[in-house]
């Protein structure tokens, strides 16, 4: 148990290090914003190449845009077509402004994404720019744009205008509610088959697919990884498992959006895995981490690294499902969008071959990435819960433990 | 785009998507938790219960059933005892039988043979009896016939007497 802790700590750790170089530029860049209304920084080139492309008469297909707006989120669902051609189902936005909340449809915007369109209401103007809705300025600048886009002291384009909080229903919030919607119908009608059927007859139909996997959560990674108090999670582990597994399904269908390929999804059911875990921490967890069984003289280290230990876990958790799937997500357009930069048709079959074979390999990660984190999620439950400590009281169980795996 | 602004976009946590996430993830914990698995993680374990029940009940009622079974086995391996012990004895009895009327018929005939030994002998010795009785008495008869033919004269007589006086010595 110990060497499994200690090994997938190392692993924590390394992935904490890659991805805070990549957050706390985020962060930087980012953390000032939204109360003070700080400019956001972007690099020079995203809004000369914006401007560049749409005048050239015959554009380079630019697939690392094509492949972002399909990861990203977006305020509509987009289907078909470009510019003022697309076919998109348009979804609410609601913007929380210094003169409260104001809603409309994103369709106002007619599809303009460059800060061009400029939307009038409440008295407020709004423009799209790459899926953030800012303020718009007076007057357009040299591009047409509604925006001030200047440079800061490093040399960094700055967008000063101000982005109020944006609680859109967009495209991955509208996947999610119809995720919900379809996970409550589906588990409520077993529900109803149980009832009706009574508990003697053999499960059909939906119940016998999906009860092997409820029953593979219960037993399988719930009481192996939790131990006996472990009834109490099987609920909060079900719901998890399938929420994701239904949303990376929903994920590989085509025209659907990314929701457990975006870092927010993951962040909140992390932020879950984590209160869960802590709050039902006990004294040979907390102690596990404020009095390690370690000569005193290291305790300075030590507690420091364990108390990075609780948040590299639950990080770590949030990087993993999200890694996993945006990655897969990029390589099938980057496959597809193979056909574009060759422009020729002869490379479809192999693009469309090795974008199939990824697919199928996408569906096995759908399957296997719900299972990882809940599997992660009991096994931190199950050591914030467990009775064990480091004297060797319960090597059974740990013995057991390390057996199971 | 530029790469450092896609980077930015995918790990920048929206603040709709989070809080429209833990509204929607709260409200399914409730409702799953309350309309879906409580109900059918309780018919699992329902099921599992009974399964586990009927699984205990067939090996009890097969422990019954071998049980049952030797018991029969006793009981038949009994009876076939019993039987042969009944067969031993009639055969017995019916050789008793038979032996004693046989002995006792042995007997009957014995006795009546010796009895009608002793008949035949009396029925002989009665006519023997007889026989002599009436021999004698015929002889008398013949005597009396010789002797009244033999004194029929009285020359005769006298003969007689001589020969008697013959006979006779008187001395």
């Amino acid at each position: 148990m110990t060497s499994k802790i200690s090994t997938h700590k190392r692993f924590t750790s390394i992935c904490f290090v890659i991805f805070a170089l990549f957050f706390s530029l985020s962060f930087k860049l980012k953390a000032s914003e939204p109360e003070e209304n700080d400019p956001v920084v972007y690099e020079n080139q995203t809004v000369v190449s914006t401007n560049e492309h749409p005048a050239e008469p015959k554009k380079a297909v630019d697939i690392s845009a094509i492949a972002f707006e399909h990861i990203l989120d977006a305020h509509s669902w987009h289907l078909l077509g470009e510019g003022h051609d697309a076919v998109a189902i348009p979804l609410p936005v609601i913007l929380k402004t210094d003169n409260g909340i104001v809603t409309f449809m994103s369709s106002a915007f007619h599809h303009d994404t460059h800060g061009r369109f400029v939307f009038e209401k409440n008295g407020q103007r709004f423009v799209n720019y790459e899926e953030t809705i800012y303020l718009a300025s007076e007057t357009a600048n040299e591009h047409g744009q509604y925006l001030n886009i200047e440079k800061n002291d490093k040399g960094e384009t700055v967008i000063a205008n101000i982005a109020p909080l944006d609680f859109s229903i967009t495209k991955n919030v509208t996947q999610l509610f119809l995720s919900a919607i379809v996970l409550f119908l589906l588990f409520t009608s077993i529900a109803k088959a149980y009832k009706k059927q009574g508990v003697d007859s053999a499960p059909k139909g939906k119940q016998s697919f999906l009860e092997p996997l409820i029953v593979f959560v219960r037993d399988d990674l719930a009481k192996t990884n939790i131990g006996p108090r472990y009834e109490k999670f099987v609920p909060y582990l079900l719901t998890v498992f399938f929420l994701i597994l239904i949303n990376n399904i929903f994920g590989l269908i085509p025209f659907s959006a990314n929701l457990t390929g975006n870092i927010a999804f993951t962040l909140v059911i992390s932020v879950f895995t984590f209160i869960i875990t802590n709050i039902n921490g006990n004294k040979h967890y907390w102690s596990h981490i404020f009095l390690p069984h370690a000569p005193k003289a290291i305790w300075p280290i030590l507690i420091p690294i364990e108390v990075f230990g609780i948040l590299t876990k639950p990080f770590a958790l949030m990087i993993r499902l999200f890694a996993n799937i945006a990655a897969g997500h990029i390589i099938i357009i980057s496959l597809i969008g193979l056909i574009f930069i060759f422009e020729s048709i002869y490379i479809a079959p192999v693009s469309v071959a090795f974008a199939l074979f990824i697919d199928i390999l996408e569906v096995l990660v759908a399957f296997l990435q719900a299972y990882i984190f809940t599997m992660l999620s009991s096994l931190f439950i199950g050591a914030a819960v467990a009775d064990t400590n480091e004297d060797g009281a319960h090597n059974e169980d740990d013995g057991h433990a390390v057996a199971k795996h | 785009m530029s790469s450092l602004f896609i980077l930015t976009s995918l790990i920048d946590p929206g603040v709709g998507l989070i809080f429209w996430t833990t509204v929607t993830f709260i409200l399914l914990l409730v409702l799953l938790g309350k309309y879906a698995w409580k109900p059918i993680l309780k018919a699992i374990k329902t099921r599992e219960e009974g399964i586990e029940k009927a699984l205990a009940s067939a090996q009890s009622a097969l422990n019954d059933m071998r049980e049952l079974k030797s018991n029969n086995e006793k009981i038949l391996a009994e009876a076939r005892n019993e039987r042969d012990a009944l067969i031993k004895e009639a055969r017995e009895a019916k050789d008793a039988i038979i032996s004693e009327a046989k002995s006792k018929a042995q007997k009957d005939a014995d006795r009546i043979l010796a009895s009608a030994r002793e008949q035949i002998i009396n029925e002989k010795n009665a006519a023997v009896t007889e026989l002599k009785n009436q021999v004698a008495t015929l002889s008398i008869e013949i005597a009396e016939k010789i002797l009244r033919s033999e004194l029929s004269s009285d020359e005769k007589q006298k003969a007689l007497v001589n020969n008697l006086m013959k006979d006779v010595n008187l001395n």
